[in-house]
């Protein structure tokens, strides 16, 4: 386990020698009420549906504008308009000979991932190489030598190579708004999913996916189906749906699998599946994950496909034109059937192109937060 | 804010119409084959399709945000969302007319340039501006302008539109 609150040592192997307090720009930590973190342990049973975290207001400047991305709650329809709207723009980008636009050039990204990802990071990579920015993956897990190193010391050795932006993926909830409050002014943080409480640049993309396909959100019915207790997407996407103002969300799985309190987020709740998608213009199907099962949360994986697996024959129920979207990775077979993950009324591929465009729109906002004069 | 009155005379429609003449002059005595029009949003598009019309250019229009290519984003940031770019043929070993309403210090046609190259290699660019206006601080000129000006740098032009189009000069003394 990573020590987040301990007393910070100066880091004698990283940190250059002058003297110069300028070049080392992370603030000590303070450590009072509000500003110490307390892990969300992966293993404890889920509790309310909206746990909330410490203040989430310093992703906006005193500008308004977006300084850190670590969750949709709080922030205004506006800004996440802002954040769709810019992600056209970029998709424009990734459709050209030169994918690339300078935008970021001379700005180092750091991808600090302490949990293991593949679309994720890839395309949050994909997504700074293209706006032209140097971009570092630390997969802070695999390196052994990193174990004992508490959380702040890493993230000083980093700030001492003078990145500009840190995008952090934790098994623990908070954990990159931890980081968001030890980092200097100048340093921006993105969450790109940390424990069970906000997986934001998910949510964004797939609501990006959405408008492409149904450009009203006033007018839709989405249903969210699977594990919601355990999912940080979910969890983001709720509140992502509920800002743009869809009038009616859904949430649909096995009792042991959502939390009490979501009715509070302004979603209603099901259990069954049929009910649940009945006329629902977009279905999300979240990935069940294998521990659930093994926990004695869900008797067995085939068991669930029978109950809430997604098939052909009851995507019938939703609206004709509906679309199936999935945040990756799938399991044929336990959450969807193969003939709808591969179906045409599957977007689950164009979620990750728009990824990418999302990624792009969200880290150029948070990098052009810096500039004096905007 | 106090308005310039000596450029007051200048009238758009008067300056496309002579626009127009001199481009096709251009393209023919430089030998542009089947040119594309391209402007730079906002008041270069409108200029552009102007042109394109007067000029019965079939191509499509071309039409360019350089919000991603502009060297102030470390120093002022985002630039609020417009329409994205779309140059809807090919660039390659193409004649381009890159279309903009005031040449001024010379950055946004940089910019543009900069973008049109990551869309391909085109043969040549001829650059149409409505207004040359003094300030320039990069060395680029315009093939074809409808007036050339002196300003002082505290005084402006702007191309209010798109019907009708108008010229507005103002003045940022305090």
């Amino acid at each position: 386990m990573l020590n987040f609150s301990g007393p910070i040592p100066c880091d004698s192997s990283f940190a250059p020698p002058e003297p110069d307090s300028s070049r080392n720009r992370c603030r000590p930590p303070v450590h009072g009420a509000g500003e110490t973190f307390s892990p969300d342990h992966p293993e404890t049973p889920p509790g309310r549906a909206d746990t909330p975290l410490m203040h989430t207001d310093i992703q906006l400047d005193e500008r308004g504008q977006l300084r850190h991305f670590l969750s949709i709650e709080q922030l205004p329809r506006e800004l996440l308009v802002a954040i769709l709207d810019n992600a056209e723009r970029f998709t424009v980008v990734g459709e050209r000979a030169v994918k690339k636009v300078p935008l970021a050039r001379g700005k180092t990204v750091v991808n600090l991932f302490f949990e293991p990802s593949t679309r994720t990071r890839t395309t949050f990579e994909l997504a700074a190489k293209r706006l032209s920015a140097d971009v570092m993956n630390l997969n802070i897990e695999a390196s052994a030598t990193r174990k004992g190193e508490s959380l702040a010391d890493t993230l000083r050795t980093l700030e001492a190579m003078n990145t500009d932006m840190f995008v952090v993926r934790h098994q623990d909830s908070g954990a990159p708004e931890f980081i968001a409050r030890q980092v200097a002014p100048e340093v921006s943080v993105i969450n790109a999913g940390d424990g069970r409480h906000a997986h934001p640049t998910q949510a964004m993309l797939d609501m990006f996916t959405i408008r492409r396909h149904k450009p009203a959100f006033e007018t839709l019915t989405v249903a969210i189906v699977g594990d919601i207790a355990h999912s940080r997407v979910a969890r983001s996407e709720i509140h992502a749906l509920k800002t743009l103002g869809v009038p009616e969300v859904r949430v649909v799985g096995p009792k042991t699998l959502l939390p009490v309190g979501l009715e509070a987020l302004g979603v209603s709740v099901h259990h069954d599946l049929d009910e649940g998608i009945a006329g629902a213009d977009v279905i999300i199907m979240l990935r069940l994950q294998q521990e659930r099962m093994q926990s004695a949360l869900l008797p067995s994986g085939h068991e669930y496909f029978h109950t809430y697996g997604l098939t052909p024959a009851r995507l019938k129920r939703a609206a004709r034109d509906a679309i199936v979207m999935h945040p990756g990775p799938i399991n044929r077979g336990v959450e969807i059937d193969s003939a709808v993950a591969d179906g045409k009324q599957s977007v689950i591929l164009q979620q990750v192109t728009h990824g990418i465009a999302v990624r792009m729109a969200v880290m150029s906002m948070v990098l052009g937060s810096h500039a004096p004069g905007s | 804010m106090s308005d310039t009155t000596q450029h007051a005379d200048l009238d758009v429609e008067t300056l496309i119409d002579e626009i127009a003449t001199r481009l096709a002059h251009h393209i023919e005595s430089h030998g542009l084959e089947d040119p594309a029009l391209i402007g730079i949003r906002t008041g270069g598009v409108w200029l552009a399709a102007r042109l394109r019309e007067r000029l019965g250019i079939e191509t499509p229009l071309g039409e360019l945000n350089i919000a991603f290519y502009r060297d102030d984003f470390s120093r002022i940031g985002m630039h609020p969302t417009v329409e994205p770019s779309a140059l809807p043929f090919d660039i390659d070993n193409r004649d381009l007319v890159l279309v903009d309403d005031i040449l001024y210090t010379g950055r946004t046609i940089r910019a543009a340039m900069n973008e049109i190259f990551d869309y391909g290699r085109p043969r040549t660019i001829t650059l149409v501006v409505l207004v040359d206006r003094s300030g320039r601080e990069l060395p680029i000129d315009a093939n074809v302008y409808g007036a050339r000006i002196t300003l002082a740098p505290d005084e402006h032009v702007k191309l209010l539109g798109p019907d009708p189009l108008r010229l507005e000069f103002c003045a940022t003394r305090t």
